[in-house]
Protein backbone atom coordinates (compact mmCIF):
# COMPACT_ATOMS: atom_id res chain seq x y z
CA UNK A 1 0.00 0.00 0.00
CA UNK A 2 2.40 2.50 0.94
CA UNK A 3 4.60 1.90 -2.21
CA UNK A 4 1.19 2.06 -3.98
CA UNK A 5 1.08 5.67 -2.58
CA UNK A 6 4.68 6.56 -3.45
CA UNK A 7 4.09 5.34 -6.92
CA UNK A 8 0.72 7.73 -7.37
CA UNK A 9 2.35 10.52 -5.93
CA UNK A 10 5.05 10.42 -8.56
CA UNK A 11 2.66 9.67 -11.40
CA UNK A 12 0.96 12.96 -10.20
CA UNK A 13 4.15 14.82 -9.96
CA UNK A 14 5.37 13.84 -13.83
CA UNK A 15 1.70 14.84 -14.58
CA UNK A 16 1.73 18.35 -12.45
CA UNK A 17 5.34 19.56 -14.26
CA UNK A 18 2.89 21.03 -17.34
CA UNK A 19 0.54 22.30 -15.16
CA UNK A 20 3.48 23.96 -13.10
CA UNK A 21 4.78 25.06 -16.08
CA UNK A 22 1.17 26.78 -17.56
CA UNK A 23 1.05 28.09 -13.67
CA UNK A 24 4.35 29.43 -13.83
CA UNK A 25 3.12 31.93 -16.85
CA UNK A 26 -0.28 32.46 -15.75
CA UNK A 27 0.58 33.56 -12.14
CA UNK A 28 3.37 35.83 -13.24
CA UNK A 29 0.71 37.87 -15.22
CA UNK A 30 -1.21 37.40 -11.58
CA UNK A 31 1.78 38.85 -9.90
CA UNK A 32 1.60 42.02 -12.00
CA UNK A 33 -2.03 42.62 -11.64
CA UNK A 34 -1.73 42.33 -7.77
CA UNK A 35 1.43 44.57 -8.29
CA UNK A 36 -1.60 47.14 -10.05
CA UNK A 37 -3.43 46.61 -6.80
CA UNK A 38 -0.67 47.76 -3.89
CA UNK A 39 0.39 44.28 -3.04
CA UNK A 40 4.26 43.34 -1.80
CA UNK A 41 5.85 40.49 -3.38
CA UNK A 42 4.94 38.59 -0.25
CA UNK A 43 1.67 39.46 -0.02
CA UNK A 44 1.03 38.43 -3.19
CA UNK A 45 2.68 35.28 -3.20
CA UNK A 46 0.77 34.47 -0.19
CA UNK A 47 -2.72 35.24 -1.94
CA UNK A 48 -2.04 32.41 -4.48
CA UNK A 49 -0.29 29.77 -2.45
CA UNK A 50 -3.64 30.24 -0.45
CA UNK A 51 -6.02 30.66 -3.01
CA UNK A 52 -5.03 28.70 -5.90
CA UNK A 53 -7.61 30.17 -7.99
CA UNK A 54 -6.75 32.84 -11.37
CA UNK A 55 -10.20 33.84 -11.93
CA UNK A 56 -10.94 34.39 -8.15
CA UNK A 57 -7.73 35.65 -7.13
CA UNK A 58 -7.98 38.72 -10.49
CA UNK A 59 -11.18 39.61 -9.19
CA UNK A 60 -10.20 39.78 -5.89
CA UNK A 61 -7.03 42.02 -6.69
CA UNK A 62 -9.19 44.27 -8.79
CA UNK A 63 -11.92 44.33 -5.74
CA UNK A 64 -9.38 45.19 -3.14
CA UNK A 65 -7.63 48.30 -5.25
CA UNK A 66 -10.87 49.55 -5.74
CA UNK A 67 -11.50 49.93 -2.02
CA UNK A 68 -14.31 46.67 -2.15
CA UNK A 69 -15.75 45.91 1.57
CA UNK A 70 -14.14 42.35 3.08
CA UNK A 71 -18.36 41.56 2.73
CA UNK A 72 -18.07 42.36 -1.14
CA UNK A 73 -14.59 39.91 -1.61
CA UNK A 74 -16.67 36.91 0.02
CA UNK A 75 -19.63 37.40 -2.60
CA UNK A 76 -17.19 37.92 -5.62
CA UNK A 77 -15.38 35.01 -4.66
CA UNK A 78 -18.50 32.84 -3.76
CA UNK A 79 -19.24 33.80 -7.61
CA UNK A 80 -15.71 33.46 -9.59
CA UNK A 81 -14.70 29.82 -7.51
CA UNK A 82 -18.29 28.47 -7.81
CA UNK A 83 -17.34 26.09 -10.88
CA UNK A 84 -15.21 24.35 -7.82
CA UNK A 85 -18.28 23.61 -6.11
CA UNK A 86 -19.39 21.80 -9.26
CA UNK A 87 -15.96 20.30 -9.35
CA UNK A 88 -15.70 19.14 -5.58
CA UNK A 89 -18.92 17.00 -5.82
CA UNK A 90 -17.83 15.58 -9.28
CA UNK A 91 -14.66 14.56 -7.11
CA UNK A 92 -15.99 13.27 -4.15
CA UNK A 93 -17.63 10.41 -6.54
CA UNK A 94 -13.87 9.16 -7.47
CA UNK A 95 -13.04 9.28 -3.81
CA UNK A 96 -13.45 5.69 -2.15
CA UNK A 97 -16.53 6.27 0.07
CA UNK A 98 -14.17 5.30 3.08
CA UNK A 99 -11.60 7.83 2.23
CA UNK A 100 -10.54 9.78 5.48
CA UNK A 101 -11.35 13.33 6.71
CA UNK A 102 -8.02 14.33 6.70
CA UNK A 103 -7.67 13.73 3.20
CA UNK A 104 -10.44 15.30 2.28
CA UNK A 105 -9.42 18.15 4.02
CA UNK A 106 -5.80 18.36 2.17
CA UNK A 107 -7.57 17.43 -1.46
CA UNK A 108 -9.53 20.35 -0.92
CA UNK A 109 -6.81 22.65 -0.85
CA UNK A 110 -6.11 22.37 -4.57
CA UNK A 111 -9.17 21.77 -6.31
CA UNK A 112 -8.11 24.06 -9.62
CA UNK A 113 -9.38 23.40 -12.87
CA UNK A 114 -6.37 21.49 -13.87
CA UNK A 115 -5.86 19.92 -11.05
CA UNK A 116 -9.35 18.53 -10.79
CA UNK A 117 -8.81 17.80 -14.99
CA UNK A 118 -6.56 15.20 -14.60
CA UNK A 119 -7.56 13.82 -10.73
CA UNK A 120 -11.10 13.04 -12.39
CA UNK A 121 -10.22 11.13 -15.18
CA UNK A 122 -7.52 8.52 -13.33
CA UNK A 123 -8.48 5.39 -14.30
CA UNK A 124 -10.57 3.43 -11.25
CA UNK A 125 -10.95 5.41 -7.96
CA UNK A 126 -8.70 8.61 -7.06
CA UNK A 127 -5.71 7.96 -4.81
CA UNK A 128 -5.36 10.74 -2.70
CA UNK A 129 -1.35 10.61 -3.21
CA UNK A 130 -1.64 11.20 -6.74
CA UNK A 131 -3.64 14.61 -6.04
CA UNK A 132 -0.79 15.56 -3.19
CA UNK A 133 2.31 14.72 -5.72
CA UNK A 134 0.75 17.30 -8.48
CA UNK A 135 0.34 19.48 -5.83
CA UNK A 136 3.90 19.24 -4.77
CA UNK A 137 5.17 21.07 -8.33
CA UNK A 138 1.54 22.94 -8.95
CA UNK A 139 1.53 25.09 -5.79
CA UNK A 140 5.36 26.35 -5.77
CA UNK A 141 4.71 26.78 -9.92
CA UNK A 142 1.49 29.08 -8.85
CA UNK A 143 2.83 30.62 -5.53
CA UNK A 144 6.49 31.40 -7.35
CA UNK A 145 4.93 32.81 -10.47
CA UNK A 146 2.96 35.40 -8.73
CA UNK A 147 5.69 36.71 -6.44
CA UNK A 148 8.06 37.01 -9.61
CA UNK A 149 5.14 38.40 -11.57
CA UNK A 150 5.17 41.57 -8.94
CA UNK A 151 8.73 41.61 -8.53
CA UNK A 152 10.04 41.98 -11.91
CA UNK A 153 6.63 41.50 -14.34
CA UNK A 154 8.19 43.46 -17.10
CA UNK A 155 11.78 41.25 -17.27
CA UNK A 156 10.80 38.30 -19.95
CA UNK A 157 10.45 39.24 -23.03
CA UNK A 158 6.93 39.88 -23.69
CA UNK A 159 7.36 37.00 -26.70
CA UNK A 160 8.38 34.69 -24.14
CA UNK A 161 5.15 35.23 -21.77
CA UNK A 162 2.56 35.27 -24.74
CA UNK A 163 4.30 32.09 -25.43
CA UNK A 164 4.19 30.25 -21.89
CA UNK A 165 0.50 31.37 -21.59
CA UNK A 166 -1.01 28.84 -24.33
CA UNK A 167 0.39 26.05 -22.31
CA UNK A 168 -2.39 25.54 -20.16
CA UNK A 169 -4.63 25.42 -23.06
CA UNK A 170 -2.48 22.91 -24.54
CA UNK A 171 -3.08 20.58 -21.18
CA UNK A 172 -6.69 21.55 -21.57
CA UNK A 173 -6.90 19.85 -25.06
CA UNK A 174 -4.45 16.92 -23.86
CA UNK A 175 -7.26 16.37 -21.33
CA UNK A 176 -10.46 16.36 -23.45
CA UNK A 177 -9.63 15.33 -26.46
CA UNK A 178 -8.37 11.70 -26.53
CA UNK A 179 -11.47 10.72 -24.82
CA UNK A 180 -13.45 12.74 -27.21
CA UNK A 181 -11.87 10.90 -29.86
CA UNK A 182 -13.51 7.37 -28.55
CA UNK A 183 -16.99 8.70 -27.92
CA UNK A 184 -19.27 10.69 -30.50
CA UNK A 185 -21.28 12.34 -27.63
CA UNK A 186 -18.31 13.35 -25.44
CA UNK A 187 -16.95 14.86 -29.04
CA UNK A 188 -20.36 16.72 -29.77
CA UNK A 189 -20.26 17.73 -26.07
CA UNK A 190 -17.00 19.35 -26.30
CA UNK A 191 -17.60 21.10 -29.67
CA UNK A 192 -21.20 22.48 -28.64
CA UNK A 193 -19.26 23.55 -25.31
CA UNK A 194 -16.51 25.65 -27.51
CA UNK A 195 -19.22 27.07 -29.96
CA UNK A 196 -21.63 28.42 -27.35
CA UNK A 197 -18.78 29.82 -25.24
CA UNK A 198 -17.21 31.94 -28.70
CA UNK A 199 -21.76 32.85 -29.15
CA UNK A 200 -21.96 33.66 -25.60
CA UNK A 201 -18.95 36.16 -26.12
CA UNK A 202 -20.01 38.11 -29.46
CA UNK A 203 -23.91 37.81 -28.32
CA UNK A 204 -25.73 40.88 -26.78
CA UNK A 205 -26.66 40.68 -23.19
CA UNK A 206 -24.72 37.39 -22.31
CA UNK A 207 -21.41 39.07 -23.52
CA UNK A 208 -21.08 41.29 -20.47
CA UNK A 209 -21.18 38.24 -18.17
CA UNK A 210 -17.94 37.90 -16.25
CA UNK A 211 -15.49 35.08 -17.60
CA UNK A 212 -16.00 32.77 -14.53
CA UNK A 213 -20.25 33.45 -14.66
CA UNK A 214 -20.10 32.13 -18.51
CA UNK A 215 -18.15 29.19 -17.59
CA UNK A 216 -20.74 28.44 -14.50
CA UNK A 217 -23.83 29.08 -16.90
CA UNK A 218 -23.09 26.81 -19.60
CA UNK A 219 -21.03 24.20 -17.48
CA UNK A 220 -25.12 23.64 -15.92
CA UNK A 221 -26.58 24.03 -19.46
CA UNK A 222 -24.51 21.59 -21.52
CA UNK A 223 -23.59 19.22 -18.65
CA UNK A 224 -27.10 19.06 -17.58
CA UNK A 225 -28.45 18.22 -21.19
CA UNK A 226 -26.05 16.16 -22.16
CA UNK A 227 -26.96 14.12 -18.59
CA UNK A 228 -30.97 14.60 -19.46
CA UNK A 229 -30.30 13.39 -23.18
CA UNK A 230 -27.56 10.84 -22.60
CA UNK A 231 -27.11 9.79 -19.55
CA UNK A 232 -23.98 7.12 -19.38
CA UNK A 233 -25.04 3.14 -18.42
CA UNK A 234 -22.25 2.69 -16.67
CA UNK A 235 -20.38 4.25 -13.97
CA UNK A 236 -17.29 5.76 -15.34
CA UNK A 237 -14.73 3.01 -13.69
CA UNK A 238 -13.42 1.08 -17.10
CA UNK A 239 -12.49 4.11 -18.86
CA UNK B 1 -3.11 48.97 4.24
CA UNK B 2 -0.72 46.97 4.97
CA UNK B 3 -2.47 44.70 7.25
CA UNK B 4 -5.87 45.04 5.86
CA UNK B 5 -4.37 43.51 2.53
CA UNK B 6 -3.86 40.36 5.00
CA UNK B 7 -7.24 39.88 5.91
CA UNK B 8 -8.58 40.66 2.36
CA UNK B 9 -6.31 37.68 1.43
CA UNK B 10 -7.97 35.59 4.54
CA UNK B 11 -11.15 36.35 3.32
CA UNK B 12 -10.58 35.14 0.32
CA UNK B 13 -9.09 32.16 1.02
CA UNK B 14 -11.35 31.38 3.37
CA UNK B 15 -14.53 31.26 1.08
CA UNK B 16 -12.55 29.51 -1.33
CA UNK B 17 -11.49 26.52 0.60
CA UNK B 18 -14.91 26.52 2.13
CA UNK B 19 -16.75 26.08 -1.63
CA UNK B 20 -14.22 23.75 -2.58
CA UNK B 21 -13.98 21.30 1.22
CA UNK B 22 -17.63 21.32 2.31
CA UNK B 23 -18.39 18.96 -1.22
CA UNK B 24 -15.50 16.87 -0.63
CA UNK B 25 -16.44 16.32 2.53
CA UNK B 26 -19.91 15.71 3.15
CA UNK B 27 -20.57 13.98 -0.06
CA UNK B 28 -20.03 10.76 1.38
CA UNK B 29 -21.25 8.04 -0.44
CA UNK B 30 -21.41 7.52 -3.86
CA UNK B 31 -24.07 9.10 -5.48
CA UNK B 32 -26.74 6.54 -7.42
CA UNK B 33 -28.87 9.31 -9.40
CA UNK B 34 -27.74 8.53 -12.90
CA UNK B 35 -28.57 11.95 -14.50
CA UNK B 36 -26.49 13.15 -11.49
CA UNK B 37 -23.70 11.03 -12.19
CA UNK B 38 -23.72 11.74 -15.93
CA UNK B 39 -24.09 15.46 -15.02
CA UNK B 40 -20.84 15.51 -13.17
CA UNK B 41 -18.84 12.86 -15.82
CA UNK B 42 -19.38 15.39 -18.21
CA UNK B 43 -19.12 18.90 -16.13
CA UNK B 44 -14.66 18.80 -16.51
CA UNK B 45 -15.18 18.60 -20.48
CA UNK B 46 -17.70 21.45 -20.85
CA UNK B 47 -15.96 23.82 -18.70
CA UNK B 48 -12.19 22.92 -20.06
CA UNK B 49 -13.87 23.25 -23.36
CA UNK B 50 -15.38 26.63 -22.59
CA UNK B 51 -12.20 27.93 -20.92
CA UNK B 52 -10.35 27.28 -23.81
CA UNK B 53 -12.29 28.82 -26.49
CA UNK B 54 -12.08 30.94 -27.50
CA UNK B 55 -9.83 32.24 -24.48
CA UNK B 56 -6.72 30.85 -26.32
CA UNK B 57 -7.20 33.13 -29.16
CA UNK B 58 -6.70 36.22 -27.41
CA UNK B 59 -3.65 34.74 -25.27
CA UNK B 60 -1.29 35.76 -27.64
CA UNK B 61 0.38 38.57 -29.80
CA UNK B 62 -1.65 37.46 -33.02
CA UNK B 63 -4.97 35.66 -33.24
CA UNK B 64 -2.95 33.48 -35.75
CA UNK B 65 -0.05 32.33 -33.66
CA UNK B 66 -3.05 31.30 -31.34
CA UNK B 67 -5.33 29.27 -34.20
CA UNK B 68 -1.63 27.64 -34.87
CA UNK B 69 -1.29 26.67 -31.15
CA UNK B 70 -4.63 25.33 -30.77
CA UNK B 71 -4.88 23.15 -33.84
CA UNK B 72 -1.27 22.01 -32.92
CA UNK B 73 -2.58 21.22 -29.40
CA UNK B 74 -5.58 19.24 -30.85
CA UNK B 75 -3.76 17.18 -33.55
CA UNK B 76 -0.99 16.28 -30.89
CA UNK B 77 -3.84 15.58 -28.46
CA UNK B 78 -5.60 13.52 -31.54
CA UNK B 79 -2.74 11.35 -31.25
CA UNK B 80 -2.26 10.85 -27.69
CA UNK B 81 0.52 12.56 -27.11
CA UNK B 82 1.33 13.50 -23.09
CA UNK B 83 0.26 16.49 -21.58
CA UNK B 84 3.53 18.03 -21.40
CA UNK B 85 4.45 17.12 -25.28
CA UNK B 86 0.88 19.13 -26.12
CA UNK B 87 1.13 21.79 -24.07
CA UNK B 88 5.55 22.76 -25.08
CA UNK B 89 4.78 21.88 -28.41
CA UNK B 90 2.04 25.12 -28.01
CA UNK B 91 3.81 27.40 -26.71
CA UNK B 92 6.53 26.78 -28.94
CA UNK B 93 3.93 27.12 -31.63
CA UNK B 94 3.11 30.40 -30.38
CA UNK B 95 7.25 31.72 -30.14
CA UNK B 96 8.30 30.32 -33.92
CA UNK B 97 5.20 31.40 -35.66
CA UNK B 98 5.25 35.14 -33.89
CA UNK B 99 9.18 34.91 -35.30
CA UNK B 100 7.52 34.14 -38.62
CA UNK B 101 4.64 37.16 -38.22
CA UNK B 102 7.56 39.71 -37.14
CA UNK B 103 9.72 38.89 -40.15
CA UNK B 104 7.14 38.88 -42.90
Amino acid sequence: MVSENKSWFYRGMQHGIPIALGYLAVSFTLGIAAKNAGFTPFAAMLASFTNNASAGEFAGFTLIASGASFFQVAVMELITNARYLLMSCALSQKLSPDTPLIHRFLISYDVTDEIFGISVLVPGKLNPWYVYGAMAVAIPGWSIGTFFGTMMGSLLPASVVRALSVGLYGMFLAIIIPPAKKSRILAGVVLLSMGLSYLFTKLPYVSSLSTGTRTIVLTVLIAGGAAVLFPREEPDDES
Amino acid sequence: MNLKIYLYILVMAGVTYLIRMLPLTFIRKEIKNKTIRSFLYYVPYVTLSVMTFPAILSETGSIWSAWAALLTGIALAWRGKSLLIVSASACLVVFLSELLLLRL
